[in-house]
């Protein structure tokens, strides 16, 4: 009789918070093949409930400094932060898809289920201490995001999203698999911190550098920089709104996570080379991005392209580096997450009957049909300008205030003009949503509870993130503090 | 918490009002808006009375944005200029208020009008108040987008929207600059504080603050329509008329003069800055002033005018000043709020008729529009003893004082063009033979009282202004009241420019008068193009034209041509058109196959190769 | 310089294959039909796909059957060790069997087993 095994230590502690998210999607999965069949309302409750009690999990650990399972998975102040970002996008996406599947009758367990693995997904990137964790958070967060992009199976261009999301996903995904592998080679760890250690010994090779050359094109791709974004504006056109939310958040978010932590703390030792890049694909994004949007009359393309440009700027933070640098990151993503969450929020909301309003001049004279919706639409609007007190004016400050301070003032330039150009597409939208007549017949549109609660909290976000950003923008300090021992 | 809140708290309570409660409020909305003002108006009085006798003060609500060592809060500076351009935006802003209940009577969007001026009263009181240059800037966007709100306020004109979306851009344009200026003072100082700035200013290298003032001043230009960022005021005057009077004439276009003259220590310390201010503004006097001359729409006079005289302002500070800049402002306030009110109420008359080819022979049937606006028209063509007399005055006599002959000789050209257009308008409007159609003619009318009310007190103000603040002509009053901010400006008064001032009064004056009052005025005359230069001026030197050829278009051919290069879906619509004839997975297969999905994968490895040898070849 | 055998590598690589993209534009008649210029191959009509297909059940089953497949990978050293992971490991096995057994339930429930 051969010894007992000692059982490993089992510290599920670290993963509550995913754990809860994952243990909701299960619920929800087999909720959705038990009776009442015909109806799947309360599936979005339940799925709501879950990542509540995962935001719980997220308040009742922070402050704590864990990590398990031979340091893959960390829960440290950074990550809790990110996961405090995902779940609060992931909250109202499930309450706006509770309004907008119900008004389009697509609501289904899968939905849902699928949502909340990619949720877990994406908290388990931000955790991440090794890149094997990474890359299978990553794939646990596309895979999701791959079906629900086509979740409207009647519909052509969600069909054609999903296939174009997941084909080129898939492209990525082998970069940053090839530059994990490359890494490894180099140094001879998927950890971080060992690989940090390995790599402050020597010089760097040229192995590591293009081993990072390749996992800047798998990040790239996520967060959708240029020229890694063409999938962007197709997929966020095609995919259901709610979906392009949580693509243009979460994902967005997550993939932020695990590219500041992997080149912070494993690359720290390449800093000048992959800063130097930054510099150029930050100018080179956000100019795209906004210049490309000047050019759109299809609302959800203009706010992909939008969100690219918002990427730009926040690549600027890591160029800055150092402390302040990643910290205005991370509160850029929060006034980034809170207003382009309510503004696609608010355009499911306006979807007419049977099919959705993306055209700019569908918004025509909405003001008069629903002066509500159009205020917030208009205050969303007016954030991702950069137009004080509101979120996105905080956040910028912070962003270029930090790119200023590290000296690199060029790029601020290039900066501040593209937000001064942004102001025109934006402005556009309100034009036609204060200043035109509608044509057609008016639509009514009454949010749900769940739709008007999730745009409520948008919008207070985004004005009390403005009015007093103080304490939040500590919040981002203390959380990228883990990175910077 | 001091006082000094409740000045802007009052337009801000009322604005939330009539947002929030607008359906309830309605045709009433004046019950809220027009008290908040006045009693906006009677703390401004409190304050000004306090710093006046006392000393200026600092007071702050919280902190607002705190980033490691920096922190910025939500600060009041109050000194004897913030006294002074409080009392101005309150109390023209009161006046302006109570016009609007006559002016705006019956109009469906009563209830938002009245919060959009309170919520623009809100924000200018908090530019003025502001103690730290970001403040200063977030209140500097606020008013921008007020003034956005109330141009496009009659959106169902496509001009207005486009106006109101004009001066937004133009706007921007401006404060990318004055962005820019603010981040560099805080990279230099680390402080953004006004005292702290000031203070710190002199241990700028001067080429620094030439480059932090000139980026301020680039917003500068951009809010008070400077050259060459003038384009949208004219525009802007699709706004209602109450509107142009506050925003367009009395208030948000001085904020760039205010700006200017608050942060003196830091264009000082430059020197070449100032001279940079002083030359804009002398060009844009006479660049506007020409325009001016050829108008055929009343507004517009009087826009062109407004974008004339704020360069007079600049030209002044530019100089050194700062006292004869700031007392210009008040005096225009008055007058050209007086003039747009006179205006508004000739066109309410006239039943929304604009074109002062249609005008003529009014006096009689609007006897206190009428009588206002010659008194309005005096100040500002600079009558003797009227309120715009004395501040021109103090303007030439600085620009001469300081030896700037050249700005000297152009701005007395300025004056002499000045009178001659001022006095057109009230020629073509009031006098003459009544040149619209009988039943509009049957149909004028004096405005009610609560519109003739504050005309007259506007005159009042520019008769009295003059006297009560310009004398004695070598240190005013007004000079004594702004002492403790500006260092007193010295130099004695030469007689020589009161003289001069006079004579291009009376030649402006009489050249108007033999062409409009003594021969016929020829309707079908006016406002045709009769030689190249009248062309040029009609057309406003083609400015707009050269911009659309030189920016607007090329930019928009660039973002095509880039979506053309970034974008497939724009160039041939393909996601909605092509594919719902063909079944579903079918087609969307089929594009795969064509390429768009290989293209985008192409660019991809493309980036992923020009990464790869970024980093080889570092 | 270590590195120049993986750029001679890569170098052949994109030589093979821009040669066998490239030839056969030179070599080869052009002798364009419609069956060609489809985007399937094989000689498959792609307008037919809708009918003469195979079932789509085969493939769900081939992916139910690639599951179990991967799982009893899982199942298989545990079994071997059986008796050195003690209860531990047995409850271990119960939690994985447990979410196995609730994806198959939902399998099961959606109608996913049904052949007809």
């Amino acid at each position: 009789m051969s010894p007992v095994v000692p059982p490993p230590a089992v510290a599920l502690g670290v993963l509550l918070p995913v754990l809860v998210v994952l243990a909701a999607a299960a619920v929800v999965l087999v909720l959705d093949v038990l009776p009442p069949r015909d109806s799947k309302a309360h599936l979005g409750g339940v799925a709501l409930a879950g990542i509540i009690g995962a935001l719980l999990a997220i308040v009742m650990r922070w402050g704590t400094d864990a990590r398990a399972f031979r340091d893959m998975v960390l829960l440290d102040t950074y990550a809790l932060y990110f996961d405090l970002v995902i779940c609060y996008a992931a909250a109202l996406i499930v309450m706006f898809s509770m309004d907008y599947l119900g008004r389009t009758g697509s609501e289904s367990g899968e939905y849902y289920s699928l949502l909340l693995f990619s949720t877990a997904g994406m908290m388990l990137m931000a955790s991440a201490g090794d890149l094997i964790v990474v890359f299978l958070a990553l794939e646990l967060m596309s895979l999701s995001l791959y079906v629900l992009a086509g979740f409207f199976k009647q519909r052509l261009t969600s069909g054609e999203a999903s296939m174009k999301y997941f084909l080129l996903g898939a492209f990525a995904s082998s970069f940053l698999l090839y530059g994990i592998a490359l890494i490894y080679g180099a140094t001879g760890s998927t950890n971080l911190d060992r690989i940090a250690a390995a790599a402050a010994t020597r010089n760097a090779e040229p192995m590591v550098l293009i081993g990072l050359a390749m996992m800047l094109v798998g990040f790239g791709f996520k967060i959708s920089s240029v020229p890694f974004h063409m999938w962007a504006p197709d997929v966020y056109e095609g995919a259901p709104t709610s979906v392009t939310a949580f693509i243009a958040t979460g994902s967005k978010a997550a993939a932020f996570a695990a590219m500041i932590r992997v080149l912070v703390v494993a690359l720290r030792g390449a800093q000048p080379d992959w800063s130097a890049l930054l510099w150029a694909l930050a100018a080179l994004t956000m100019t795209v991005g906004n210049v490309v949007a000047l050019a759109q009359s299809n609302l959800k393309r203009l706010l992909a392209y939008s969100s690219i440009a918002h990427v730009g700027y926040m690549l600027m933070g890591l160029v800055a580096g150092g402390g302040p640098g990643p910290g205005a990151v991370l509160f850029y993503l929060l006034a980034y997450t809170f207003t382009t969450v309510g503004a696609f929020g608010a355009i499911a909301l306006c979807a007419r009957a049977g099919e959705e309003a993306v055209e700019v001049s569908d918004y025509a004279g909405l003001a008069r049909r629903h002066p509500v919706l159009a205020a917030t639409l208009a205050l969303f609007f007016l954030s991702l300008i950069g137009i004080p007190p509101l979120a996105g004016f905080v956040a910028k400050f912070y962003l270029f205030g930090a790119a200023v301070r590290a000296g690199y003032i060029w790029l601020t330039v290039i900066a501040v003009l593209n937000s001064a150009v942004a102001a025109y597409y934006y402005l556009r939208v309100i034009v036609y949503m204060y200043m035109r007549e509608p044509d057609g017949e008016p639509v009514a549109v009454a949010p749900s509870l769940a739709g008007g609660l999730a745009l409520t909290l948008a919008v207070a976000g985004i004005v009390i993130l403005g009015l007093m950003p103080a304490p939040f923008a500590d919040l981002a300090q203390v959380a990228v503090a883990p990175l910077l021992r | 918490m001091s006082t000094v809140w409740l000045i802007p708290a009052f337009p801000l309570a009322g604005a939330l009002t009539n947002i929030f409660f607008g359906r309830s409020t309605g045709h009433r909305a004046h019950w809220i808006a027009v008290p908040a003002l006045g009693a906006s108006f009677l703390f401004a009085c409190a304050v000004a009375a306090r710093v006046w006798s006392g000393a200026p003060f600092t007071t702050t609500l919280g902190a607002w944005i705190v980033a490691g060592d920096f922190e910025t809060g939500i600060t009041a500076y109050v000194d004897n200029l913030s006294a002074v351009m409080l009392l101005v935006v309150t109390g023209v802003g009161f006046l302006i208020h109570l016009y609007s209940v006559g002016y705006m009577h019956g109009d469906p969007g009563y209830a938002r009008f009245f919060a959009y001026l309170n919520l623009f009263v809100f924000s200018m009181t908090m530019l003025v108040l502001a103690g730290n240059f970001l403040l200063l800037y977030v209140f500097w966007e606020a008013v921008g987008l007020c003034s956005y709100l109330l141009i496009g306020f009659w959106y169902t004109r496509d001009s207005a929207a486009n106006a109101g979306k004009k001066a937004f851009i133009v706007n921007r344009v401006g404060d990318f600059g004055f962005g820019l200026g603010v981040m560099w003072l805080w990279t230099e100082l680390g402080t953004l504080d006004y005292a702290a700035v000031f203070k710190g200013a002199a241990t700028l290298s001067p080429a620094t603050a030439t480059g932090i003032a000139l980026l301020l001043f680039m917003g500068a230009c951009g809010k008070s329509a400077q050259l060459p960022l003038h384009t949208w005021l004219p525009d802007a005057m699709e706004g209602p008329t109450p509107v142009s009077a506050l925003i367009h004439a009395a208030t948000m276009v001085t904020a760039g003069v205010y700006m200017v003259a608050r942060s003196h220590a830091l264009f000082e310390r430059s020197g070449s800055a100032l001279e940079v201010v002083a030359w804009v503004g002398t060009a844009t006097a006479v660049f506007a002033a020409t325009i001016g001359l050829v108008q055929t729409d009343i507004k517009r006079v009087l826009a062109y005018s407004t974008i004339s005289q704020l360069g007079y302002m600049f030209a002044a500070v530019g100089v050194g000043a700062y006292v004869a800049g700031i007392f210009h402002l008040v005096t225009h306030a008055f007058f050209k709020a007086l003039l747009f009110l006179g205006a508004g109420s000739v066109i309410h008359g006239l039943h929304g008729e604009q074109d002062l080819r249609k005008m003529g022979g009014l006096a009689s049937k609007m006897p206190i529009t009428a009588t206002t606006m010659w008194i309005g028209g005096l100040g500002l063509a600079g009558a003797p003893l009227l309120a715009g007399f004395f501040s021109k005055d103090e303007i030439l006599g600085a620009a001469l004082g300081t030896e700037h002959l050249g700005i000297f000789t152009l701005l007395l050209a300025g004056a002499f063009m000045t009178a001659f257009y001022t006095f057109r308008l009230l020629f073509l409007a009031f006098s003459g033979a009544p040149r619209m159609p009988r039943d509009v003619l049957q149909q004028a009318h004096e405005s009610p009282w609560v519109m003739t009310g504050p005309l007259l007190m506007l005159s009042v103000l520019t008769v009295v202004a003059g006297f009560a603040l310009g004398l004695p002509l070598d240190g005013s009053r007004f000079a004594h009241l702004l002492a403790s901010v500006f260092h007193p400006h010295e130099g004695e008064h030469a007689s020589v420019v009161v003289l001069l001032s006079l004579v291009v009064f009376g030649a402006g004056g009489l050249l108007a008068f033999y062409m409009y009052r003594q021969s016929a005025v020829k309707p079908e005359a006016i406002g045709q193009p009769r030689t190249w230069v009248h062309a040029l001026l009609l057309n406003a030197w083609y400015v707009d034209w050269i911009y659309d050829r030189l920016i607007v278009q090329p930019i928009y051919v660039l973002s095509v041509a880039l979506a053309q290069v970034f974008d497939v879906g724009v160039i041939d619509g393909i996601v909605n058109g092509l594919g719902r004839a063909v079944s579903a997975w079918g087609a969307g297969l089929r594009r795969l196959q064509t390429g768009y999905v290989v293209n985008y994968a192409l660019t991809m490895l493309a980036g992923a190769v020009v990464v790869v040898a970024f980093f080889l070849a570092r | 310089m270590t590195y120049a055998p993986m750029l001679m590598v890569f170098a052949f690589a994109a030589l093979v294959a821009g040669a066998l993209l490239f030839l056969p534009k030179l070599a080869a008649p052009r002798r364009l039909t419609p069956v060609k210029a489809e985007p399937f191959e094989c000689g498959k009509d792609p307008m037919e796909i809708s009918e003469g297909r195979f079932a789509i059940k085969f493939s769900t089953v081939a992916i139910f059957f690639i599951l179990i497949d991967i799982e009893l990978l899982f199942v298989w050293p545990w079994a071997m060790l059986y008796r050195r992971l003690g209860w531990f490991g047995f409850a271990e096995m119960l939690v994985f069997l447990g979410i196995l057994m609730l994806g198959f339930f939902y399998i099961w429930r959606k109608g996913g087993l049904e052949w007809e």
